[in-house]
């Protein structure tokens, strides 16, 4: 039986076959997906705000993109993948709301990205797949059979990428 | 001293909840005229509250809800978001366009304006409260709308607290038309931290 594994904010799990690992409305925030095609593990983190360095309160390892994946990392190693063939994916970091003010807190959708992608930078992981930005809400679904990461909106279907 | 709204005490939280109250009387009053019907309201609901439980107070995260958001500014800084169901902004919508809508999809810019406008009134009633209450000279941005996800609109009030904190003020409130239809519209009040300082301290509860 396959179960559900659901990622709540600031949240992140890893998964094997059958299950699948899914997050609700990623909004500004982004939905960080790694895996390893040979173990099939996969991981997801359900990513709030950019760098853990920016805040005080660094309690919560999963609200933060650096440390989240840092922490997915040594969970999908510990279930046997192998750093050096993780491959990443990204979806959400949309900006929901169009304020004109150049607040920096309606672009925080778009640093959650940029974040996101210079930690897997940094840890040498690819990033294969991304549907980021916009200004739509995003439930996802990851998949350790395949690797396939589903993306669904409201307005927007569902894609697989 | 109060580093966020988790450690917050329950005098505390009694006088926000008193503004809560006093503000949403002043929304029914002004929600009444402009709908021109009559519109009574329940006691609010004030809560401290995490962004999940507010998502499943909502129908859930992926529940489509209108989402309002203003930026706060002057004495106070901070943000203000509404969240108004798809019943509430189709009556809303319904009674000020004069027309029938069934879904979000058939929504035009005139009906988003319309709901836009909601907002404003409504954000003005509580940022009068909070005003009458401290003195304090408030401003207030013109509304962001979104049509979305309950989670992902969530996600920008979430983002914003959660530097500080993981819980926000919430103020559920359940409009009774005269029709006896009931709507739901939902406040959530996310002041940046040195802002809550102020209010609690001039309104005599500050630790």
């Amino acid at each position: 039986m396959s179960k559900t594994i659901i990622i709540g904010i600031s949240d992140l799990n890893i998964a094997y076959p059958p299950d699948v690992l899914v997050t609700y409305a990623l909004g500004s925030c982004v939905g960080i997906c790694l895996y390893d095609s040979k173990t099939k593990v996969a991981g997801l983190a359900h990513v709030m705000l950019p760098l853990s360095t920016e805040v005080k309160d660094k309690s919560n390892l999963a609200k933060f993109a650096d440390t989240a994946t840092l922490e997915l990392i040594k969970r999908m190693e510990k279930a046997g993948a192998e750093k050096g063939r993780l491959v990443a994916k990204l979806a959400g970091g949309a900006q929901m709301f169009a304020l004109q003010e150049g607040n920096e807190a309606f672009n925080i959708g778009k640093r959650n990205v940029i974040a996101a992608k210079q930690v897997l930078k940094n840890l040498n992981i690819r990033i294969i797949a991304e549907d980021t930005g916009l200004n739509y809400g995003r439930t996802v679904e990851l998949s350790p059979e395949t690797g396939t990461l589903k993306v669904k909106a409201i307005a927007h279907g569902i894609k697989e990428i | 001293m109060t580093e966020n709204y988790d450690n917050l005490n329950d005098l505390q939280i009694d006088v926000l909840k008193e503004i809560g109250n006093i503000g949403a009387g002043n929304a029914a009053t002004t929600l009444s005229m402009m709908l021109s019907k009559k519109v009574a309201m329940s006691v609010p609901q004030v809560k401290i509250i995490g962004i999940q439980e507010i998502a499943n107070i909502l129908g859930g995260p992926e529940n489509q809800v209108v989402g309002i958001l203003f930026t706060l500014s002057k004495d106070i800084e901070g943000m203000m978001m509404f969240i108004l169901k798809q019943e509430f902004a189709h009556l809303a919508v319904n009674q000020l366009m004069g027309r029938e809508l069934e879904s979000f999809s058939d929504f035009e810019e005139m009906d988003l304006s319309a709901l836009k406008e909601i907002g404003n009134i409504m954000a003005g009633s509580y940022v009068n409260a909070i005003s009458s209450l401290t003195n304090f000279e408030i401003g207030i941005s013109v509304p962001g709308i979104a049509i979305d996800m309950a989670g992902a609109i969530l996600s920008v009030p979430a983002i914003q607290f959660g530097k500080i904190g993981e819980k926000v003020l919430f103020i559920e409130e359940e409009f009774i038309g005269g029709d006896g239809e009931n709507v739901n519209s939902y406040l959530i009040l996310i002041p940046e931290i040195d802002s809550l300082h102020k209010i609690l301290k001039i309104l005599g509860v500050e630790l």
